[in-house]
């Protein structure tokens, strides 16, 4: 059977176009880049190569702006903790949002057990932060504020232009995990005016396991893995050479594709959300109807759970995901769903499906049949399902 | 994740739906993980003779409420409540560990339906002595 794979905010798969660009480096140019030879230099070069790609691609004003990563997750790391134990001195209080991927939430967390304190602000019914809610937060201790460029369950994009503006004008940094938003929608450093951003490969058709914080000029970070001075001191260790290659070759290939996908993940999203919501009831959608990354839909069944969902699905060919406690490992439905309100009743029916550049109308039509047939089989067991009796 | 007994059971649930003139419903349910499941029986002679679930929950939800009515139907009120959490759960084959707590509470509603039984008999059995 053939396989949807609608899963795209939890990876991608990577371009065949990455995978030969980074081939080379694993082969004849393996050599270590701290190594004066000409296998290491080569190697050296490629990553120097890769970060002036990355710098102009994301509109940085210097390379040296970049640092390289093993993925979103460091990045956040390294962003946070490394400006909180910079800035120990000016101030002990961080300012971050509660719909915040684990990386930043549980960074802060950490912090919190370190002698910081950490408001973690509300979001209203469609998952966006309120600028003046930031302002309102900041206090004489704030060093940093840390807000998500674009929700990774509901898609929820936030206003990050407005709320940096905010932050600086009270000389607070900013920093925005962009792992969902990078290579996905248009973005340029110049016009959000952030001072940190942390993105990921794989969100954009790269590899796993390599990442890239930007940090913008004058920003002091405290280093979090300690060792060689490769990434000017930022980050010890023997570069991934041939991911750094393979993440620069894969957010040029998705920035110069997004003309087309994003009109294009758009259309798709906006036909199955008008077709779901007109041939299933009881479905809601989260998240905002507009400030939404292109590739997400979000929704939630009344009376269903989501793992039962999914299970139908992938017996079906179809890979989606979901915020249900049943699903998450833990006993708890997404942090993020209800921070929005979401009861946990409706949280656990909830269903994300994120589309990528491969997906077809044809593909939808049939997920939407599928879903159909899954959410009315499902809610004829379910206790909670009342028919309405005309 | 699941064994194949779970699969079987969450595709092919058994005894799914309502009894409308059931002798006894319980339901089960745990509000932080959010699965509820309700038993419907059928009692003649102290004897299960028939039973029906309904449940709102995950593969683990649905298949333990799906084989418990399998184990319990046609048995004698005094054999069928010896049934536990954890013998419905071996006799899929085990479950993920995460699902021991939350997901694996088919045997309660089970034994609150049969409590439910009880107290309609006490209720409109005539009174003794
Ligand atoms: C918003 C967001 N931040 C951070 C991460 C972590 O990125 P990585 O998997 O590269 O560590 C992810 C994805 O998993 C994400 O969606
Ligand atoms: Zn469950």
């Amino acid at each position: 059977m053939e396989r949807i794979y609608l899963d795209h905010a939890a990876t991608t798969p990577v371009d065949p176009r990455v995978v030969e660009a980074m081939i080379p480096y694993f082969t004849a140019n393996f050599g270590n880049p701290s190594s004066i030879y000409q296998e290491g230099q080569r190697a050296k070069r490629a990553i120097e190569e890769s970060r002036e790609k990355v710098a102009e691609l994301l509109g940085a004003a210097d390379a040296r702006e970049i640092v390289f990563t093993g993925g979103g997750s460091e990045a956040d790391n390294l962003a946070i903790t490394g400006v909180a134990r910079a800035y120990r001195e000016k101030g002990n209080h961080i300012i971050t949002s509660a719909i915040e991927h684990h990386a930043v939430l549980e960074t802060c967390k950490d912090l919190e057990k370190h002698g910081f304190t950490v408001t973690y602000l509300p979001v209203d019914e469609y998952g966006l932060v309120d600028p003046e809610a930031v302002r309102e937060a900041i206090t004489g201790q704030t060093i940093l504020i840390s807000v998500m460029h674009a929700n990774n369950e509901v898609g929820t994009i936030q206003p990050i232009a407005e709320i940096s503006k905010i932050a600086h004008e009270k000389g607070v940094l900013f920093h925005t995990d962009a792992v969902q938003t990078v290579g996905s929608i248009p973005l340029d450093l110049k016009e959000l005016g952030v001072d940190l951003l942390s993105l990921s490969a794989h969100k954009f058709y790269g590899p796993k396991g390599a990442g890239a914080l930007y940090v913008k000029r004058g920003t002091r970070l405290r280093r979090l893995i300690h060792g060689g001075a490769q990434e000017r001191r930022l980050r010890a260790g023997t570069e991934n050479v041939a991911g750094i290659v393979g993440l620069a070759k894969a957010l040029e290939l998705a920035v110069a594709g997004l003309d087309k996908t994003v009109p294009h993940l758009v259309e798709l999203r906006d036909y199955f959300i008008k077709e779901l919501l007109a041939r299933v009831d009881h479905v809601k959608l989260n998240g905002h109807p507009t400030k939404r990354l292109p590739g997400n839909i979000s929704v939630s069944f009344e009376f269903v759970e989501g793992e039962s969902i999914l299970l139908n699905l992938d017996r079906k060919g179809i890979a989606a995901s979901s915020g249900s406690a049943c699903t998450s490992g833990s006993l708890d439905p997404s942090h993020v769903l209800l921070a929005m309100g979401i009861s946990h009743e409706t949280a656990h029916g909830s269903l994300r499906l994120t589309l990528g550049k491969e997906n077809t109308k044809e593909q939808l039509d049939y997920v939407l049949g599928v879903l159909e047939e899954t959410v009315t089989r499902l809610r004829e067991i379910s206790p909670l399902y009342q028919r309405q009796i005309s | 994740m699941y064994t194949e007994a779970v699969m079987d059971h969450f595709f092919n649930p058994r005894n799914a739906g309502e009894l409308a003139d059931a002798d006894g419903v319980g339901e089960a349910g745990n509000p932080v993980c959010g699965d509820i499941m309700r038993i419907y029986l059928k009692i003649e002679d102290d004897k299960i003779v028939d039973i029906k679930f309904k449940t709102f929950g995950c593969g683990a939800a649905i298949a333990t409420s799906s084989i418990l009515t399998e184990l319990v139907k046609g048995k004698s009120i005094a054999e069928a409540e010896k049934i536990t959490n954890r013998a419905v759960a071996e006799a899929l084959g085990g479950l993920p560990p995460q699902k021991m707590h939350c997901s694996n509470l088919a045997a309660d509603a089970f034994h609150k339906a049969l409590a439910a039984y009880r107290q309609n008999q006490s209720k409109s059995a005539p009174a003794v002595g």
